[in-house]
Formats: structure tokens, C-alpha cells, sequence
């Protein structure tokens, strides 16, 4: 996962393909995508039934296809706690990151005192850091909170700090002909410019924090999709394994849109 | 002409401090400009041109002499607001209108509550020539029309002194000669002083009063050039010969920094 995103390029989204007309770029963009995935569903169906593969190893399409319909109340039931963790983890996390930014780039003591301990607490690995979560905050919500929390805690802090220092020099001299306080400087210059960098950071986030819920509930609990997917492998229940994984990513894209869409609201300017 | 005098600089001198030594930007200068006047300083790269400008609005503090701005220390200026400044990139705050960035210098500091603006942020888009791009982004704009954005900020507060550092050097030179000459208008209309830097010789005969030569590093003043050219100017008058003949003593003026 590379944490720095680099500013948008505007215009690099406008070059088009050279040759093909509008109509044959949009067929590209919004049909090829999506005949690639039943391609993809076809060969697997192939495959099961060439080689005959047992249905506990792989299950095929069809069976797993069934699963997300008759099995619809069990899913939703372990979805429902993923999606509060994941969310609470995605809120947590870049809430504490975007003060911990601004914390930084506004008082050098405070970076040079507590970055290097959020590298440190980045190098640690997120399975090694749960089990002792779990230990800590007990069995409820609060430790897969806290493990989607902190692996979207890292990504947005390094992004937030580079978009705070981003701004304009000369947008930040004429603050200061102007006679700007710090505050006024901030509100005009340094938060509306982090906010491309943020959104890059959020994007990534949105992802993660799933999966930080789903690695949380695989160590210590008793519902979730993670706990759901635990479950049904030891039971050999692979078509409702396949259709909670199906599930998860299904979410964890939820998530990613979301966001997607909440950046082209608030960052208009940049298109 | 009004003869109070706006801007004082005496035995002004400027050394940075780096990693390679003591940098001697400016040494020894010292200059005078009065209400209204219209003053370019021109220059080798590098000598100290933008740093003078810095020095005059506060944002740099000078290592040796004192300047004086409106008979007070420059502090004193920039909190009475009384600097409009263009630099040499626009500058303009991305995810604000056009018309939005031109209203900025009101929104810091309540300024725009406190005091009166002498002009609508509206009409100085239509002084430099922008009417019907308010809304537009400035991603949305050329560099030309960023810059004149950048200059309808400057004067939104009305400030007595404008400065502009090489506000045109990025452009083309038929985008570069329309915008002198709308300066030189608003300029009229307005009664601000002006200090202009510029790489651009006949830019500066073109805009100025005074010519203000200086030399490479550390930047002292050689030579002060009077533009004997009666205002308003056209783009005419550069095929005259007093034109010529000040062009011409301003690059003697430089061969010899």
C-alpha cells in the first residue's frame, strides 16, 4: 500500500483513446469490466465440472449464487456488525489522523516528539497487534474498532501532513500581506488545499477499514463477517464461505464509492 | 504630481543566511517614491528586486537601514492593509470563483464588515476585463486571465500601494502588452503607487515614471532612469524616439551593473 498519494493530475483523465469514438469508449469503460467477470464465472464453472472438483474444495457459481439468496438473513446478520466496525474504525481513525495532522504541521515539537512513534506502531503487523486488542478491550465492538481505526489511522496521517504542506507559497505570502491570523490562514489556504490528498487517503481507508474489521472478528468474536468466514471454513460450508467473502468485498467497494462520491461533491473544483 | 512621499528606504541591506554562508541580497539601497508615482525596478536575476518587495511589505525584515511606509515602520502598513500585492504566479486559491478569489482581502480580518470597499468585487472583474467569468474556476482560466484575477484581488480594498512582483513575466508578449496597457488604466483610474518589477526593459519604460536599475548581486541601485513620456501611453509609442532613447539608456544602465 503506498500512503503518499501524489496530487490529481486533471488533465490526465480527459486524454482519450486514440481512434475509438465516444460511443466506443463508453462501451469500453461501463460493458468490458463487467463481461470480463462472466467470463471469469464461466471458466470457474468450467473448471469444476471438467475436473470435477469436490463442492467442500470449490464451490461452484451457481452454488454460491444460491447461497447469498436462501442463506440472506445469515449474511445480513454478520454484515450488520462489520459494517458498524468498519465504519466506526473508518470515523475513529481518520478523525484522530486529521488532528494528529494538523497537530503536526502547526507545531514542529509535537511532529518531532510523536511521528516516529506513529511509524513505529505502522511496522508493527496488524495480525500481531490484535490479538493484544482483543486482550485489552474485551470481546464487544470496541477492539475491531479500534484495529480498523488504527490501520486507517497511518495512511492519513502522511497524507494529511504532505496536502497541509502543499499549499500555495504565494497564497500563503499574500495571507500574510493581508495581516491573516493562523486560523484564517488555515481555513482559507491549508485545509481547503489538504482536502485532494485527504480524499486520496480516505479512498484507501474506505477499504482497509473492512478489512480491519474482518481481521478483528477472525480472532476474538462470536458474529461478524470475519467470524462468518472463520466459521463456515471449518465446517466445510464453502459456498456460504464464498458468498460471505463476495459479501465483504461487496462492502468494502460500498464504502469506496461512497467516498468517491463525497470527493466529486467537495472537491468540484478540481475537475 | 503629489509629492508626499509614500515608500522610504535608506541604506536598506539584506543578507540571508545558508548553509554555504552569508548571501548578500540587497546593500545599501535606498530610494523614494511618492503618492501615485508609477516606479519599475529592473534588474539582473537573483538581485534582490523581489526581496526589496518582501522587505517593503513586512513579509522579510531588513538586516541593516530602515524603510518607512506612509511615515510608519511596515508592520504598521500591512495591518492598516495598505498593500495590494501580484506575484509572479497568480496565486489564486483553487476552489474558489473567480469572483470569490477577487473578494478574499474582504473576508480576512472582516475588513469588508469594518470598512467600505471602493469597488464591488463585480466591477473590478469587469476593470480588468473579465465580466461574465465570475463563476469559473481557475483551473477553468488562462494564465492571462488568472493573472488579471490576481491583480482585481490586489485592488479590491483600494490599498494606496500596489506591488506587483514580475506579475507578467510568465506570459506571451501580445497577452504581456495588453495587460500593461490595462494597468496603466486602472492605474490612472485609481491613483495608486506603483512598484513594478521586471526582467523587461521596454515593459518598464513602457509602464513607468522612474526606472530603478539594479545591479547583480548584492542589488544596489546604479542608475535612475525618468521616463519623459507623457501619459496616457499607447503601444505607439514605442516606435518613438524618446522611447527608444530610454530603452536604450536603461540597457547601458544594465551592461554597466
Amino acid at each position: 500500500m503506498r500512503a503518499v498519494a501524489s496530487a490529481p493530475q486533471p488533465e490526465a483523465a480527459q486524454v482519450s483513446v486514440r481512434g475509438a469514438s465516444p460511443r466506443v469508449q463508453l462501451l469500453r469503460r461501463f460493458l468490458l469490466p463487467p463481461i470480463a467477470f462472466i467470463v471469469i464465472v464461466l471458466i470457474w464453472q468450467l473448471i469444476i465440472v471438467a475436473f470435477s472438483v469436490p463442492h467442500y474444495i470449490i464451490p461452484s457459481p451457481a452454488a454460491v449464487a444460491q447461497a447469498l439468496v436462501t442463506q440472506r438473513r445469515m449474511l445480513w446478520i454478520n454484515a450488520v456488525p462489520t459494517i458498524f466496525e468498519s465504519l466506526g474504525g473508518f470515523l475513529l481513525g481518520n478523525v484522530v489522523a486529521i488532528i494528529a495532522a494538523v497537530a503536526f504541521v502547526h507545531n514542529r515539537t509535537m511532529e518531532r516528539t510523536f511521528y516516529p512513534l506513529a511509524v513505529a506502531i505502522r511496522t508493527v503487523p496488524i495480525v500481531a497487534i490484535s490479538p493484544i486488542l482483543v486482550l485489552l478491550l474485551g470481546n464487544g465492538y470496541s477492539p475491531k474498532v479500534a484495529i480498523a481505526a488504527l490501520i486507517t489511522f497511518f495512511p492519513t496521517l502522511v497524507n494529511m501532513v504532505e496536502g497541509l504542506r502543499a499549499a500555495d507559497p504565494q497564497a500563503l505570502e499574500l495571507m500574510h500581506v493581508l495581516s491573516a491570523s493562523k486560523g484564517e490562514t488555515f481555513r482559507y489556504v491549508r485545509w481547503p488545499s489538504s482536502l485532494p490528498y485527504l480524499f486520496a487517503a480516505l479512498r484507501v481507508a474506505s477499504t482497509s477499514s473492512v478489512l480491519g474489521a474482518i481481521v478483528a472478528e477472525w480472532i476474538g468474536s462470536n458474529k461478524g463477517l470475519g467470524y462468518l468466514i472463520v466459521l463456515t471454513t471449518y465446517d466445510f460450508r464453502t459456498a456460504l464461505l464464498y458468498s460471505a467473502m463476495a459479501l465483504a468485498s461487496a462492502l468494502a467497494l460500498a464504502f469506496f464509492l461512497l467516498i468517491s462520491i463525497f470527493e466529486w461533491v467537495v472537491v468540484r473544483w478540481q475537475r | 504630481m503629489n509629492t508626499a512621499v509614500e515608500i522610504a528606504c535608506r541604506g536598506v541591506g539584506m543578507v540571508f543566511p545558508t548553509s554555504a554562508g552569508p548571501l548578500h541580497a540587497l546593500q545599501d539601497v535606498s530610494l523614494s517614491i511618492r503618492r501615485g508615482e508609477f516606479v519599475s525596478l529592473i534588474g539582473p536575476s537573483g538581485c534582490g528586486k523581489s526581496t526589496l518587495l518582501r522587505l517593503i511589505t513586512d513579509v522579510l525584515h531588513p538586516t541593516t537601514g530602515t524603510i518607512t511606509v506612509r511615515d510608519g515602520p511596515p508592520a504598521q502598513a500591512r495591518l492598516g492593509r495598505e498593500f495590494g500585492f501580484v506575484f509572479q504566479q497568480p496565486g489564486l486559491l483553487l476552489w474558489r470563483s473567480a469572483l470569490a478569489n477577487v473578494s478574499l482581502p474582504l473576508e480576512v480580518g472582516g475588513w469588508g464588515r469594518r470598512h467600505t470597499p471602493p469597488h464591488r468585487p463585480e466591477e473590478l472583474l469587469e476593470l480588468v476585463g473579465l465580466a461574465g467569468f465570475e463563476r469559473a474556476y481557475p483551473r477553468q482560466l488562462s494564465g492571462g486571465m488568472q493573472q488579471r484575477v490576481a491583480i482585481a484581488r490586489a485592488l479590491v480594498t483600494g490599498p494606496p500601494i500596489l506591488l506587483m512582483d514580475e506579475p507578467f513575466g510568465a506570459l506571451d508578449e501580445i497577452t504581456r502588452d495588453h495587460l500593461n496597457q490595462e494597468l496603466l488604466r486602472i492605474w490612472r483610474a485609481t491613483g495608486t503607487t506603483i512598484l513594478f518589477v521586471t526582467h523587461s526593459i521596454p515593459e518598464a519604460v513602457f509602464l513607468s515614471g522612474r526606472v530603478l536599475v539594479f545591479s547583480s548581486r548584492p542589488g544596489r541601485i546604479v542608475e535612475e532612469i525618468e521616463v519623459d513620456l507623457p501619459y496616457p501611453r499607447q503601444q505607439g509609442i514605442k516606435d518613438t524616439p524618446e522611447f527608444v532613447r530610454s530603452t536604450a539608456a536603461v540597457r547601458r544602465a544594465l551592461a554597466g551593473a
